[in-house]
């Protein structure tokens, strides 16, 4: 198996309600980005993550679309879909494919254009993420799932509105210092839980946003990467696990096994802890999934999510940076984009190139996200060589 | 072959408005539906209730209630209703199937204004009566609606009452039976129109009364029994006032009319109003019983019966909830606002 | 959801039918081909009882257009007596006496209806007892 680095990152100009651009414009741009960082002047293959292109724009195929808009054709091109982990499933088949040298340099994109409809529509659409049948049609949205998490992790760990409302609060600090990011604007606690209730006890707030937006990387060998004169940053750990499609099939509804599970598998494919992790870049869906997440990936003790967060431990500054993109909540999440932004950012970050928000130091650093109520995970572990 | 009630079950939902509440909106004297109609409130389905499902829950308590028989067993399903959730495509059908009836079952639905659910009683025990099939499941049911600001509205609620009749295994023998009909344009509702229409008061005399007092006293005459023959009596009851009135006409004490009167705190349930009246009789009434029972569809026609309870009914009554039980379970009071909601009362377009 | 789909759940829907794994004896709601506790491949349907309790809950304020009518309203996942997990609506409660352990029954409901002239989707949903 050979080395995988990331070679060039890129994303579209900004991500947030883009009248003006199309499914199509959006994802040509940021791989234009990722190609122009990368300097290569063609690829052996390309990758798009995309949940629901067919639901939000009617638009389905997106793979031969990419190519052919890009200029590309007749290269292979495949669409990935994971629901919202499907930006990092596809960063996770275009390193499968690097590292078992069938191609020496691939496109892996992301894109979500959420905003052609309306936000019924865009409810209904995201459902389908969840079970259809068992969950979504007897009423479920996918807001109530996580809401119904927050409820049990409230009632198992003591977990508060309050220590959930922080991580909002933390990401859009974060965003601040993210010129791509859909909001800039400071907000507080109180805020949070003055917001309109989505799903109790889920405010608007605690909630990420629909967002139109595009990223996308260039993974190529570390002696391509030598040869175009790129930082040498590697992907040097991916896993991927599945869990019941059903939150309530789930053996514990305050836990993500398959978060646990595809971390721990990077984790020792990469031969690292979790206490070795610089930065991460984690699925905050929902505030509560953020809290979740950093206890399956084993970096805070289960349960003590909601503390660690309010105690400053994954701010900038603390032990353990999450988001300092923004996240999903104030960054934005065009859905099969966030897998790919994640890796972007922390490519960044261990470049030392991510500016204001750079973190100190940074040399390892992990990006997750997930599908659904967490049925599936991808975790990728990079590091600066 | 004596043929009767094998199981009986009830419904009502838990919503409720008052009468005061619906009059407020209006402008309406509330005293002349409370004192004069006997009205306090009436029940309300929720917007995700309707015939087909309080069907489903009255017939889950009625199997209760028989569970020595096998739904397999049931040969026919009659839902009686004005107010079915379709136009065209049975409400037996989806009752059937909930409840694990069939396939090899005769499912139709039937409508004759209020007294649908009466009549889906004879002809069910007439089937088994006449050996075609084993036992039949008969369900009065209804959701009605009374024009906004009409007389109606202070009455129109909602209920189901579901009866198992058969051979054996009775808890009430159909002692006898008389139907009376006549053409008669009390209340009716045209084909499309949202609401029904009715004769002010000519719904009274020449529609209630004339059948109910026909139906009552040839069934009385061809029984050779005297009103005080019966311990319980329960005539369909539109209102709190007209069945205390035609049972005090036909010579019924107050006291034989007071188990089986729902109306003031649950409304007319039309297809359900008697039957139900019926199924709160039963939760109370004691081996060797007799029941006066006659109901009224408008149209016009009546339905009377006598009834007689078995032994049997001690061992099957308390098997399911009673009806007064679930007309005072927690209570949910509406605004005229949400109640205007729920029963798809305004327009959205 | 298509006419067809919901006509292929009435068991599930109307009758709460389960499959129970004939090796592990595991009930699974909705049946299914593969155990998932022991991948046996054959089983022995069951009717559920209809009564369980809530294991967590929430008040949903942002309904999809197929609910929009009955916002707010409680969502609950439910612990049936006989095992298996289900999620569904919870009716007939103010949202803020939802309690985790609650007993709970479920009731016949119309679930959903396609527009004012498509069919009317039945199924499940639960009352506190």
């Amino acid at each position: 198996m050979r080395d995988v680095a990331v070679v060039g990152i890129g994303l579209n100009d900004r991500w947030g309600e883009l009248w003006e651009v199309s499914l199509r414009d959006l994802v040509v741009q940021a791989a234009l980005a990722a190609i122009k960082d990368a300097g290569v002047d063609h690829v052996d293959s390309m990758y798009v993550g995309c949940m629901s292109s067919g639901l939000f724009t009617g638009q389905e195929h997106l793979g031969a679309l990419m190519a052919d808009y890009l200029g590309q054709a007749p290269v292979p091109a495949t669409r990935v879909e994971s629901a919202c982990a499907s930006g990092g499933v596809a960063v996770r088949q275009g390193f499968i494919e690097v590292a078992g040298g069938l191609a020496d340099i691939v496109l892996v994109a992301g894109v979500e254009k959420m905003t052609d409809v309306t936000g019924d529509r865009a409810t209904y659409a995201l459902g389908t993420a969840a079970d259809e049948e068992w969950e979504a049609f007897n009423g479920a949205t996918f807001p109530g799932l996580y809401a119904m998490m927050a409820v049990a992790h409230m009632a198992r760990y003591g977990t508060t509105c309050e220590q959930m409302a922080c991580v909002a609060v933390k990401n859009h600090e974060n965003a601040m210092k993210n010129p791509v990011a859909q909001y800039h604007d400071r907000i507080t606690v109180a805020g949070v839980l003055d917001s309109v209730m989505v799903a109790d006890p889920l405010h608007i707030l605690d909630c990420s946003p629909i967002t139109d937006g595009a990223a996308a990387l260039i993974l190529t060998t570390p002696e391509l990467a030598k040869k175009l004169k790129r930082p040498d940053v590697r992907i040097i750990g991916t896993g991927q696990a599945s869990d019941t499609i059903a939150l309530h099939s789930r053996e514990d509804l305050t836990a993500l096994d398959a978060v646990t599970r595809s971390a721990g598998a990077a984790y020792n494919m990469a031969n690292k802890k979790p206490r070795d992790i610089d930065l991460c870049e984690v699925h905050d869906c929902f505030t509560i999934a953020e809290i979740m997440v950093t206890e399956a990936l084993g970096l805070v003790e289960k349960g003590k999510g909601g503390p660690a967060v309010a105690a400053g431990e994954t701010a900038p500054g603390g032990r353990i940076p999450v988001n300092v993109s923004g996240g999903l909540k104030a960054k934005g999440h065009p859905v099969g984009a966030t897998g790919v932004a994640q890796v972007a950012e922390i490519v960044a970050q261990l470049r030392q190139s991510a500016g204001d928000r750079q973190i100190e130091k940074a040399r390892l650093g992990l990006a997750q996200t997930m599908g659904g109520t967490g049925a599936s995970s991808v975790v990728h572990i990079l590091e600066a060589k | 072959m004596t043929v009767g009630i094998v199981g009986y079950g009830a419904y009502i939902p838990r919503y409720r408005i008052r009468v005061e509440e619906i009059a407020k909106v209006w402008g309406a004297d509330a005293p002349s539906y409370q004192k004069g109609l006997q009205l306090r409130e009436k029940a309300v389905p929720a917007p995700d209730q309707d015939v087909i499902t309080m069907s489903v829950e009255a017939g889950r308590n009625a199997l209760a209630r028989a569970r020595e028989i096998s739904p397999r067993d049931i040969g026919a399903v009659y839902v009686g209703s004005e107010s079915p959730p379709y136009a065209v495509k049975p409400s037996g059908t989806v009752v059937a199937t909930a409840l694990d009836i069939g396939p090899a079952v005769h499912v139709a639905d039937f409508e004759f204004a209020c007294k649908a659910g009466s009549e889906a009683m004879y002809v069910c025990a007439s089937q088994a009566r006449a050996g075609d099939i084993k036992y039949g499941l008969a369900i009065g049911a209804d959701t009605s609606q009374g024009a906004p600001g009409d007389a109606l509205e202070y009455s129109a609620a909602a209920g189901a009452a579901a009866f198992i009749m058969g051979g054996d295994l009775l808890i009430a023998t159909m002692e006898d039976q008389f139907s009376y009909t006549s053409d008669t344009p009390d209340f009716w509702r045209r084909e499309y129109m949202h609401y029904p229409q009715h004769a002010g008061r000519f719904t009274g005399e020449p529609a209630y009364f004339k059948h109910v007092m026909g139906a009552s006293q040839a069934l009385l005459e061809k029984t050779g029994k005297k009103p005080k023959d019966f311990d319980f009596a329960v005539f369909h009851q539109p209102n709190g006032k007209f069945p205390m009135l035609a049972g005090k006409k036909l010579g019924f004490a107050r006291e034989q009319l007071e188990t089986g009167w729902l109306a003031p705190t649950l409304g007319n349930t039309y297809s359900g109003a008697s039957p139900l009246g019926l199924t709160a009789i039963l939760d109370v009434a004691k081996p060797g019983n007799t029941i006066f029972m006659c109901s009224f569809g408008s149209g016009a026609g009546s339905d009377a019966f006598v009834w007689k309870v078995t032994d049997r009914i001690d061992q099957v009554r308390d098997r399911a909830i009673g009806t007064r039980a679930m007309l005072e379970d927690r209570p949910i009071y509406l605004q005229y606002g949400e109640y205007a909601k729920f029963r798809r009362k305004i327009r959205k377009g | 959801m298509s006419t067809a789909g919901s006509w292929r759940e009435y068991p599930q829907r109307y009758r709460y039918e389960a499959a129970v794994c004939d090796k592990c004896g595991k009930w699974h709601f909705p049946p299914r081909l593969v155990c998932d506790g022991c991948r046996n491949e054959t089983f022995t349907r069951k009717a559920m009882r209809r009564t369980g309790k809530i294991l967590t809950h929430t008040v949903i304020h942002m309904p999809p257009a197929a609910f929009k009518d009955e916002s707010p309203y409680a969502v609950a996942i439910i612990e049936m007596d006989d095992g298996p997990r289900i999620t569904t609506q919870v009716v007939g409660i103010a949202p803020g006496e939802l309690k985790i352990g609650q007993r709970v029954r479920l009731e016949f409901r119309r679930v959903q209806a396609d527009g004012e002239a498509g069919t009317i989707l039945y199924g499940y949903k639960a009352v506190v007892v």
